[in-house]
């Protein structure tokens, strides 16, 4: 193996086990990186392309930054006049991780807010498996293929004066768009995490709500328990809410939807399911629902992810 | 440019399967790709062959328990269980819609008993559709289908019986879960099909090492998407050399050299499924990379190739 002298950095001192190695391949930077269709994109760009016009919902957008916010957490803004416009709080993007056959399906994942005027939206993904370990690979001016905006949104109304939101974990993204969209009501948020280095973006939470309240699982920020914990103490020391939203993990929502019936305050569950197709089609992504005095499947993808908490039959 | 263009224009797309005529040899299958309505946001289905519907039963049903999806390397396995409003609702809600667009509609049915895939058969033979598809295949439901299509005296008996109360052509689809699928094919169309659909999903399971469980909540499901594609290729070769009705391939086909393959093996024309997933517009796709196939190597025909497969000594 010798030295090609192309490159500083380069691991001269890879070795091969037997005659198999993994040898850097570096002639190619991200500012190669070129655009078909006509218009050119820089890799950096700030202001984007609000003309790309996408095939029903589906279009193909470039990546404006990609930073990562905790260990295998990231943030990746994402050039897209048209969902930029079109998305409403709680909807979500079908995203391909790659193109190819590496991961198959498309992945959802919500969006966290829009900028309308950039033309651009966010998105916050935790690495779980192959296909978000992919698009944690991305770099600014790679594209992304993207189905969206997706699903129904969460229901606002500008009669609600005094809003309760709950999230927990990853569920916690798609309800920073909802507090941003919902200017004139007094926001309480209660967001639950696992430990200190799992909270993410608690500045923009505490920015768009009027009181912010953090529980983590092992106390280790916040108050020690679960965040459903912060939200019953809150109701039973009389607080009242016009609504409640919801996202996060079955349990936490199953126990939120317990305590708005309890309290007689209407509420809305953020769920997540498997998918395939994304919209409506393949009917994998179910959930049991309550249908008059009987039950039924419907489905995330296109009678969600936001249902009224009481349609909704919780797993036992 | 226009040289070629001209030259796509003289290139004939159209098929004919059981006296059906399609525009293209590309159909959409059954239980990818709803009915129809939730893609025609995203393609054109003036464009598209055909679609199979989703899977009908006599009755609505509501399917199995969720998770109903995993993927898988290359694939996705797959337990809907055949979730669907029942026939009736499909004639009274689906149709008029469907036929709003110049495509061939396909009713796929499945029965728990004879009987009600006879009682099917007869209420589509009335209705406003192309053909009607036996789904005696599907591996997600427990009582039922997949007894019919795994033994030769099942798939005479079945396409029989129903031959005798339906009006429509009748494609049988095939489980490819089988021991051997020339035998099952050839009854088939000693009972009376009028052609062949293969593959259906290939029964399989992945595990979640974690909660070491299946991941799927009813345990196993059926395997779908390019995964499954050699398999298809070969069983649909299998099945076209032994029987002179058509042979429809599908199976892991998300371009137009995928659907080549298949119609070299002898299959009419293609059911993309699993593909629609990933892209939308897949059975426009690979319309028109089948076209660009025959552009390429100068055929006027779909018909040229069909089954021009030669094999090796
Ligand atoms: C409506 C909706 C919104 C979501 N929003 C976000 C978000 O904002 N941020 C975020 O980090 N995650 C979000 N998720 C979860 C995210 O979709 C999964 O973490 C992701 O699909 C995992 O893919 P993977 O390839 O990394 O993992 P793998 O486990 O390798 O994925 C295997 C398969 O299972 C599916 N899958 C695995 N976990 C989930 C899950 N929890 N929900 C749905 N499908 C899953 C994958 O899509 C893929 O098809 C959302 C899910 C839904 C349904
Ligand atoms: C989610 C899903 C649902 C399906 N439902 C049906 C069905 O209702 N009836 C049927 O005959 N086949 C059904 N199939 C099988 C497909 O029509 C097709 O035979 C199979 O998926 C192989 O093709 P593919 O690899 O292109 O997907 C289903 C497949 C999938 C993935
Ligand atoms: S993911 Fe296909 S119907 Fe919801």
């Amino acid at each position: 193996m010798t030295n090609s002298g192309a490159q500083k950095g380069t691991p001269l001192d890879a070795q091969p086990v037997g005659r198999k190695g993994v040898y850097p391949y570096l002639k190619r930077t991200p500012l190669d990186v070129q655009f078909t269709g006509g218009k050119g994109v820089s890799p950096y760009l700030n202001r984007t392309p609000l003309d790309v016009q996408p095939v029903g919902r589906k279009g193909v957008y470039p990546v404006v930054r990609l930073d990562a916010l905790a260990p295998d957490i990231y943030l990746m803004r994402i050039a897209s006049g048209y969902i930029a416009e079109n998305a409403l709080p709680g909807q979500f993007v079908n995203i391909r991780s790659c193109e190819g056959i590496n991961t198959l399906l498309r992945r959802p994942i919500s969006i966290l807010r829009v900028d309308r005027d950039k033309g651009a939206f966010d998105i916050v993904f935790q690495v779980r498996g192959k296909g978000t370990g992919m698009l944690a690979m991305k770099k600014a001016g790679d594209t992304v293929d993207i189905i969206g905006p997706l699903g129904k949104p969460f229901f606002i109304n500008e009669s609600f004066r005094k809003i309760a939101v709950v999230g927990g974990g990853i569920g916690i993204f798609p309800l920073l768009f909802l507090l941003k969209e919902m200017q004139s009501a007094e926001k309480t948020v209660f967001l639950g995490f696992r430990n200190k280095e799992c909270i993410v973006l608690s500045d923009d939470f505490e920015k768009a709500c009027d009181s912010l309240h953090i529980a983590t699982d092992d106390g280790s920020a916040g108050r020690k328990g679960l965040v459903t914990g912060l939200l019953e103490e809150s109701l039973d020391n009389g607080q009242t809410f016009d609504i409640i939203y919801a996202c996060g993990p079955g349990p936490m929502l199953k126990k939120v939807a317990y305590l708005a019936k309890k309290h007689n305050i209407r509420c809305q569950v953020s769920l997540e399911q498997r998918m395939g197709c994304g919209i409506g089609a393949c009917l994998v992504c179910a959930c049991k629902t309550k249908q008059g005095d009987d039950w039924d499947y419907s489905h995330v993808c296109k009678d969600g992810p936001v249902f009224w908490s009481d349609q909704i039959i919780f797993d036992e | 440019m226009n040289l070629t263009d001209n030259m796509a224009d003289n290139i004939n797309m159209q098929v004919e399967i059981a006296g059906i005529k399609l525009k293209n040899p590309v159909i959409a299958a059954s239980g990818t790709f709803g009915f129809g309505r939730e893609y025609a946001e995203y393609v054109d289905l003036n464009k598209i062959g055909g679609i199979s519907v989703k899977g009908l039963t006599l009755q609505k049903r509501r399917g199995n328990k969720p998770p109903r999806i995993a993927e898988t390397p290359a694939g996705i396995l797959n337990s809907v269980g055949l979730q669907n409003p029942g026939v009736k609702e499909f004639i009274e809600k689906e149709i008029p819609f469907l036929r709003k667009f110049d495509t061939a509609v396909i009713a796929n049915i499945a029965g728990n008993t004879i009987e009600e895939y006879c009682e099917m058969a007869e209420i589509l033979s009335s209705a406003n559709i192309d053909a009607i598809e036996l789904n005696v295949s599907c591996p997600n439901v427990k009582a039922g289908c997949v007894a019919f299509g795994n033994t030769v005296s099942g798939i005479s008996e079945i396409t029989r019986k129903v031959r005798a109360f339906c009006k429509k052509p009748l494609i049988v689809k095939l489980t490819p879960n089988v021991t051997d699928i020339k035998e099952i094919a050839k009854a088939a169309e000693d009972s009376g099909a009028d052609a062949i659909s293969l593959i259906n999903t290939i029964l399989g399971m992945a595990i979640d090492i974690h909660k070491r469980r299946p991941v799927l909540a009813n345990n196993m499901g059926g395997l779908s998407g390019p995964a499954v594609k050699p398999v298809a290729v070969r069983m649909t070769y299998e099945v076209a050399s032994i029987v002179k009705i058509p042979v429809i391939g599908m199976g892991g086909i998300s371009s137009g050299d995928d659907a080549i393959e298949f119609m070299l093996a002898g299959a009419c024309a293609v059911m993309v499924g699993t593909a629609n997933f990933v892209n939308p517009e897949a059975c426009v796709d690979v319309a028109e990379g089948i076209k660009k196939y025959l552009e390429k190597y100068n055929y006027k025909s779909v018909y040229d190739i069909i089954g021009k497969l030669e094999l090796n000594e």
